[in-house]
């Protein structure tokens, strides 16, 4: 700033001479800087959403449409259609699967957030030898990936009559989270002062009860993107459903029914567009009317260097 | 009992209410006999007694299959009697390399192209008064599950014979160059990896971009303002001064991705099943084990998959123990 409006104090130079040549390409390689990055990211911007933009569009044109033309041509002859939403809702039972995406996604998201907070209460208020061991067996276990532990766990669900139920699918998300949640809110809690836990043990107070009158709502934002995270991955995953649930009474949660759709023949694009959408809209709404609960979530989850 | 555990509602109230209520009522009444018993044996046991639920969860998910897997990728098919090696000799031969080629070329180009995009979006977002906005729009196909991503790009990708109508607006934008033909992007090997690897990186840029943005707002800005009145250009900033401050974001960044092109699935399955030379560890893995039902196999791959990402759990290890220091 001060380069580009010095000339015109103290040395005022007489008005028909030119600014300093130097002082004049600086400012121009600033400008062309400028809407270099303004250009760079209505890129992005228009990358990332318009694959978005194209679901929508085509979830609302006909069959024949779909075929005949890309999606964009509906903006030049406009004929949209809720038939496609008609259709998915009867034909592919996408309302039953809407409900299962729900049993799953709801009990395995509270379940998370309160074992969490109740494992990382007694891994940071709690002294005990092995304490150390245990976070650091924390940090390995977020990583595992998830195939190492399919096999085996086809076995115990068997063996347990738990296979194919959506019970099962609670144990395993929430057993394969509860690592990272206890990570997450571990580290939210041990900014909490001292103080505060010890007065009230010596105002009487069990654990227990410092558990429910200031962990948990002390923790309220750390527990409220833990939430958020869990809700989104257990909605959207398709590996455990797919095998867990396998071809059982049960209907299947969005991700596998709209997944299947890819490989049926005969079910109409249309259909699979409007199933698409349905199965993203409470995902979307989640993540856009809680962005700063999910950010927080995002920061506090990653092993810092 | 079998209509209780169909029914929407009846499963939400177990699950959301009724064993939560259960977890509380274990822990009042575990108090009440740790208050019974009293003195130093109490304060012994009461950290395990409060670790029961998470610690037996972690047990029965995470610690007893890996280790059972290790155990069973040197038995046999059905598990019956020990096969030694040949579930490894199988996994590292034949037409298993190619599928190993597959998941180097997703561990090596979707991080590093992850960092580079979300690099840039963390430092030139930053400039601009339309920032929350703009990363709103890269953050949203984070809540998009990979299969309804991969829905979405199959449609961009599509392809359609040249001389009709483009109705994938890949092709459309393509063949708009002169001279090209409509390509089939995803049928085509080698070109329809990077097709894929692109759809993981549209889902992941968010959280990428997320954790870089927060590292790059937290360089001093004085340190900037200093580069800048020696004169130093925007790039030589970025490089002297940027650059070195955010290694661990850009480290945390690169661990998550690696961890994620290691176990890569969902996309796979729903674009090409692993077709047209696109085929991964994940998907071979589930194909062993349903299609084949071979245990072994299956096993030994998954064994593979622990075992490449064990340095990374190592790296997580060091780095959470330098930031317990500081």
């Amino acid at each position: 700033m001060a380069l580009t409006t010095s000339p015109r104090i103290a040395t005022a130079p007489p008005a028909h001479s030119p600014a300093p040549p130097a002082a004049r390409s600086y400012r121009l390689r600033r400008r062309w800087g400028r809407l270099i990055v303004h250009i760079v990211v209505v890129a992005f911007m228009v990358v990332w959403f318009t694959p978005v933009l194209g679901l929508f569009v085509s979830s609302f044109r006909t069959q024949g449409d779909i075929g005949d033309s890309g999606w964009w041509h509906a903006f030049i002859a406009p004929l949209f259609t809720g038939y496609n939403y008609q259709q998915a809702m009867q034909v592919i039972g996408l309302g039953q699967s809407l409900g299962t995406s729900l049993a799953i996604a709801v009990p395995a998201t509270v379940l998370t957030t309160l074992i969490s907070a109740i494992g990382a209460f007694a891994l940071t208020r709690m002294r005990f030898r092995g304490r150390t061991v245990l976070s650091l067996a924390l940090v390995a276990l977020m990583v595992t990936p998830p195939q190492v532990t399919l096999v085996p766990l086809l076995k115990f669900f068997d063996l347990t009559k738990l296979y194919g139920t959506i019970p099962a699918l609670w144990l395993y998300m929430v057993g394969f989270t509860v690592p990272f949640g206890v990570f997450l809110v571990r580290g939210y809690l041990t900014s909490i002062p001292e103080e505060l836990f010890e007065s009230a043990r010596i105002d009487g107070a069990s654990d227990l009860r410092i558990l429910t009158s200031i962990v948990l709502p002390l923790c309220a934002p750390v527990l409220a993107s833990l939430a958020i995270m869990q809700f989104l991955w257990a909605w959207n995953d398709l590996l455990t459903p797919l095998i867990f649930l396998g071809g059982t009474a049960v209907a299947q949660p969005l991700t596998v029914n709209v997944a299947g759709l890819v490989t049926a023949t005969g079910q109409g694009e249309a259909q699979l567009m409007a199933a698409t959408v349905v199965s993203i809209i409470i995902p979307l709404l989640v993540i856009i009317s809680m962005q700063r609960h999910f950010v927080r979530g995002v920061l506090g989850g990653a092993v810092k260097g | 009992m079998n209509a209780m555990m169909t029914s929407v509602p009846a499963l939400i109230a177990i699950g959301a209410v009724v064993i939560p209520l259960l977890v509380y009522a274990l822990l009042g009444v575990g108090e009440r006999m740790l208050q019974l018993v009293g003195g130093r044996a109490a304060r012994y046991i009461r950290p395990w007694f409060w670790l029961i639920v998470p610690l037996g969860l972690m047990a029965v998910v995470l610690v007893y299959p890996m280790a059972e897997t290790v155990i069973s990728a040197f038995r046999d098919a059905q598990g019956r009697s020990w096969a030694g090696g040949t579930n490894f000799g199988w996994a590292f031969s034949g037409e298993m390399l190619g599928i190993l080629g597959n998941n180097l070329i997703w561990l090596i180009v979707f991080p590093l192209g992850t960092l580079l995009l979300a690099v840039i979006v963390a430092v030139l977002f930053d400039k601009v008064r339309y920032e929350r906005f703009a990363m709103t729009l890269v953050v949203l196909p984070t809540a998009i599950s990979f299969a309804a991503g991969s829905i979405i790009w199959r449609q961009i990708y599509e392809y359609q014979p040249a001389g009709s109508a483009q109705t994938g607006l890949l092709n459309a934008l393509w063949t708009l160059i002169p001279g090209t033909k409509p390509l089939a992007w995803l049928q085509t090997p080698t070109i329809n990896n990077f097709c894929l690897i692109f759809v993981g990186v549209w889902s992941s840029l968010g959280v990428a971009a997320l954790i870089l943005s927060a590292a790059v707002k937290a360089v001093p800005a004085e340190l900037v303002e200093a580069a800048r009145l020696d004169g130093a250009g925007e790039w030589r900033v970025f490089r002297s001064v940027t650059l070195p401050h955010i290694g661990g974001a850009v480290l945390v960044v690169i661990t998550t991705e690696m961890i994620f092109a290691l176990k890569i699935f969902d996309i796979i399955y729903v674009m090409t099943n692993g077709n047209f030379g696109t085929n991964t560890i994940a998907n071979r893995m589930y194909f062993e084990l349903f299609s084949s039902q071979n245990l072994g196999r299956a096993s030994a791959i998954a064994v593979v998959l622990l075992v490449v990402a064990i340095p990374i759990m190592i790296i997580n290890i060091r780095q959470f123990r330098a930031e317990r220091i500081r």
